[in-house]
Parts: C-alpha cells; structure tokens; sequence
C-alpha cells in the first residue's frame, strides 16, 4: 500500500488488526468477521495476525535485553514447554534474521535501527504468524541497510508462505516488494491492481503524478499538496482528489466507482 | 580559489570507551556557487563533517587539521570571529524540522529574530520581510502560519521555516544536513524544490548532507562519498551517482530498489576501532591483502575524480558493477 503521510495507511492497518475500533464496516481474517469477535476470542486471531512499527526505536522494552524481548510473547502464548526449548528456538530465530547470539544479551539502546527491526521480525515470527503488517519498517534506515532488511523480508516469506501488508511512501521499495499495489489518497483506496500493471501503467490521476514523481523527481508537487494536513471533516463530496486534478469536471462531484480497466485492475475515477 | 577547503581534517571524540574517530583525513573543497553532496550511511561522520566546518562540536570533540574559508582558518579563528561567520557567512540547515524550531515561540518571530540579528533590522519590518520570504518559499497562508507554533505545522511547512530562518543572513555557504530524511516522496520533492530556490536566488554554495541517492542526484554538481569517517570517492555528481568507480560507491547504488535491491554484506566498522589500511576491506569483493596492510591512496580515474582504492583499474575494466553480481557466495 503505497499513499504520501497523512493519508491514512498506518491507521488501516491498525483497523485490520483491531488496534483501532472501526467506525463502520468489517474486517475478515480467513473468513471470519474479527471486528464482531469477543476479546477473548481475538487472542488466537491476534497470533497469526502481527504488525511491524516505523520506529525502531519504540518498538522493544528499553529495559528488557534482546533475550527477554524474543522469549516473552512465546511464554504468553504459551508455545514452549520449557527452558532450553525456549533458548533453542530464540537462537534458531536469531539466526533466521542474520543476527548472532552475542546480540541477545544487549539492550535495545545498543542496537542499529536495522538490527532491530530484524529482532522486531524475530519475535513476529516466534508466534508462527499467517498475515504481517509491516508499516514503512525501511523508512527510517540507510539505503544498504534497507536492502538487507527487505531482502530478509523476501526470504522468510517464501519460507513460511507468509502474506504481507506492506505500507510504504517509497514506490520504488512498494513496487520490489509487492505483488499487488493498492494506492491510498485521502483516507481512500483509489488504485488497486498487480504490481506491474499500477507502476507501469497507472490510471488514476493521481497514481500518475506519484509515478511520475519518483521517475523524473520534477516539482509539479504542488497541485497535491493540502493533501496531507487536510482536516477529514472538509473532505470534498465526491472524488477526494478532485481538487487538485487537472482533469476534474462536474461529474467528479459524485464519488467515482470502481472500474476494471484490465484484468483485477481497479480504478476509482470518472474520467478512465 | 575554492570558497572553502578542508585538508586532512581529523575530528575526533573522546569518550569513556576510547577515541571515537568520526572524521580522519578528510580533504575537500566547495566552490563558490556549487553543490556539493556529501553521501554515505549513517554513522559515517557526514553530519560530524558539517558541525565540525562551524565548530558546533561538543566539548570532547577535538579537531586538527585545516579548514579554510575564503582563506581564513576557521579552525584557528577566535570566538568573536568566528560569531560573525556563523549564519552571515555559513548557515547552518540542521536535521529534523520537528526538534530543531523552538515550540514555545511563533514560527514568524523564529525568523524574525533571524533577520533582526544579522541583517540589523527592527522587528516590524522584519516581521514583513520574514512573511515575504514564507511567500517567496509557497507556504500557504503565511499570515496566519507565521502566528502558529511548530506543532500546528506539517513537517514540509516546518521544513520551509526552517530554510528561510537559515537564510536570514544571506550567507555564501549553506550546510544542508539530510533535509529529506523520513519524508514521503511529494514532499522531499517540494524540499528539493527549496534548496533550489534557494541556492539559485542567493547564488550560494551547499553542502548537501544526505543518504538519499535522489536527492542528491537532482541537486548536486559533485558528490563526495564518505565511509567511516573517511571521504572514498569525490568527483562530478552525474558520473559518482551513475557509474562509480570505489566499491563501496558501487554497493550503495546496488542496494537501491530499483538497482535490484542488493545490499553489501556486513556492518560499517565500529568507529572505536578502525581497521589499518583500507577501511572497507572487510565488506568489499576486490579486496586483498594490500587492503589490510596500506591505507589506499587518492587515484586520480579522470579530470576533477578520484577514489581511494587500490583497484580501481579493476573496477575501470569490468565496466559494471561488482555488487549486481551473484552476492550469494560472498553474503556473510
């Protein structure tokens, strides 16, 4: 899912993970509506279903050591039997995310930002998790950095058939990572479609500027900008980027449905 | 003459655990007028590079070496002295808009104060020559924004406040460290768009702080490419972010996502404890034991680019880049 700051990408995805009380609609984790699911029901949903922060630094107790930080959600949850089952599969996840054994009696303070979120990964996957939100876990780190991370990201999803919600402002990061692209525009879903499809040939005015935006790097930013700061309350009626297309008419006054354009290749705008 | 010239400056902190080595022998000029990008990861002393150049350093820092700005040596300079160069001469862009503006204080009166200290104005008209200069840089609104404090602005709009604060002293020499760092693509656009604006108007110097390969594509005229402390490549930018010839260069640019997303193996060395020789042996395909035994020397590859490396013949043949090759046998 790509869309700039501000437009409501990181509060989806605490809305699939019930983080956040939708205020309409459902969520359906493998069929199953898990916004009406009592508390105590959502516990073993919340397993297979986890989510990686943009902040290194805010994602592990600055108290507990690296060790602590991996054992505890296994404990919780109850996945091992005893002491040295739990030291085996911390140091089997340990090696699974590149990192060694010396690091697990460090205290986060003591680590890159790519290392932890490598450890952030580890302990997401001591829960044996079907479905990982990661929301922009590269934005804050070097590009080299960014590389390994991802490529780790790459490799423990073939190896554990994982599915991902990948959020990123970087199209570039989003279109190596993605099979499929959703693009978000002032709280909506605007594009949606197969990774190539929506980076080589975007529909929605919008997806085209962004597109463009990273290819060239020119400065026509500004017919988007008011985009991110804008209070909802005064979203326009209708198409919400109508205000900055250049190709908006009176038709963009209702709000556009989706279109298939090519196949599973989904556009919300009048004028496609 | 450069506007300013650094030669073999060393910065160094010293600290319980030992000497912190976050500059070594670093050489480099800036001409008048030019963009200069300094590029790396982080950890590799760019922004220690940019403080030490106005000696905003901590007490543990020391610094030899030699820097000069239009030939004085600021190193050398008195307090006084060096007062007056600080925002009238070079101006410094510090990192993350969201700390670097105070919160108790009007974002207008930020710049104001600015304009009344270096170009000795009273602070009415500087109040309409600050609110000209948020016009100048597109922030809508600007009566009303130069009311607002910092945290009623988005970060682009911090960004922009910032950038006319770092002006007010109409310097010669501005040090931009990572002014799109963390920022979505629109916006690092729009941040690109106002350094142009920028530098274009006062027809001043930059050195550009970044890890962002983009940035500096679209902005710089050289590029000096730094690695633990020391600067490896430094040339002409369009040649340095295309086609570089030091590994390490070469790594960066392989490890972009849209180069194929290949990062080069390892970690940085601990800045505590350098290795003797080149600093990237442990981490580049072409070394060798002449790597870990001599400090490899400037090669000059052509007019105005060099590297320091022992083989950039090799990397000159092969024409390509080492790190888009099968990393897997080299992975550690």
């Amino acid at each position: 899912m790509v869309g700039q700051s501000g437009c409501g990408k990181s509060t989806l995805a605490r809305i699939i993970l019930k983080l956040l009380p939708p205020s309409g609609g459902k969520v359906f984790f493998k069929g199953r509506d898990i916004t009406a699911a009592p508390a105590r029901e959502l516990s073993a949903v919340r397993r297979k279903m986890q989510i990686i922060f943009q902040h290194p630094e805010t994602a592990l107790n600055p108290r507990m050591k690296i060790y602590a930080s991996l054992a505890e959600p296994m404990r919780i949850q109850k996945l091992v039997a005893n002491r040295n089952e739990e030291k085996a599969r911390v140091s089997d996840l340990l090696e699974q995310v590149g990192l060694a054994a010396e690091h697990l009696t460090r205290y986060p303070h003591e680590l890159s930002g790519g290392q932890i979120q490598r450890v952030v990964l580890a302990r997401i996957l001591s829960l044996h998790p079907e479905f990982i939100v990661a929301d922009e876990p590269t934005s804050m780190l070097d590009v080299s950095v960014q590389a390994q991370v991802l490529n780790i990201f790459k490799n423990i999803q073939k190896q554990y058939h994982l599915a991902y919600l990948f959020i990123s402002h970087d199209l570039e990061v989003i279109r190596c990572m993605s099979d499929r692209i959703a693009v978000m525009y002032r709280g909506r879903i605007i594009e949606t479609g197969p990774a190539d499809a929506v980076y080589k040939n975007p529909q929605h005015p919008y997806t085209s500027l962004l597109v463009n935006t990273f290819a060239s790097f020119n400065d026509q930013t500004h017919q988007i900008s008011g985009g991110p700061a804008a209070n909802p309350g005064s979203l326009p009626a209708g198409c919400v980027y109508a205000p900055y297309c250049f190709k908006a008419s009176a038709v963009c006054e209702q709000t556009p449905d989706f279109k298939e354009t090519t196949k599973e290749h989904y556009v919300a705008c009048w004028h496609v | 003459m450069a506007l300013l010239s650094m030669r073999n400056l060393n910065t160094v902190f010293h600290s319980e655990e030992g000497k912190i080595k976050a500059c070594n022998d670093v050489s480099l000029d800036i001409p008048a007028g030019k963009t200069v990008g300094l590029i790396g990861e982080t950890g590799s002393g760019k922004s220690v590079l940019g403080l030490s150049i106005l000696r905003l350093l901590p007490r543990n820092a020391s610094l030899t070496g030699e820097i000069r700005y239009k030939g004085q040596d600021i190193l050398t300079m008195p307090g006084k002295q060096l007062q007056q160069l600080r925002g009238n001469e070079i101006a410094l862009l510090p990192q993350s808009p969201s700390t670097s503006l105070n919160p108790v204080l009007q974002t207008g009166s930020q710049i104001t104060e600015g304009l009344c200290l270096h170009r000795k104005m009273k602070w009415k008209p500087a109040w309409e020559k600050a609110l000209a200069m948020l016009r100048l840089l597109n922030l809508p609104q600007p009566e009303k924004k130069a009311r607002e404090y910092p945290h009623q602005l988005s970060g682009g709009m911090k960004q922009r406040i910032l950038a006319a604060i770092s002006v007010t002293g109409r310097p010669s020499l501005l040090i931009a460290d990572e002014p799109a760092k963390g920022l979505d693509a629109v916006l690092r656009a729009q941040v690109t768009g106002i350094l142009r604006q920028l530098t274009g108007e006062t027809g001043a110097a930059m050195l550009l702080i970044t890890h962002d390969l983009k940035v500096a594509a679209s902005l710089c005229d050289e590029v000096a490419v730094m690695y633990a402390g020391e600067i490896v490549e430094n040339g002409p930018a369009e040649k340095i972010l295309t086609n570089p010839v030091h590994p390490y260069a070469q790594g960066l640019l392989a490890s972009l996502p849209e180069h194929g997303l290949r990062p080069i193996p390892g970690y940085g060395p601990s800045l505590l404890d350098l290795p003797a020789g080149c600093k990237f042996q442990r981490r580049c395909l072409l070394a060798r034991d002449v790597c870990a035994e001599k400090r490899p020397p400037w090669q000059v590859f052509s007019n105005g680019w060099h590297a320091r490396c022992w083989f950039i013949d090799q990397s000159r043949k092969s024409q390509q880049n080492l790190y888009r090759g099968d990393l897997q046998k080299t992975a550690v």
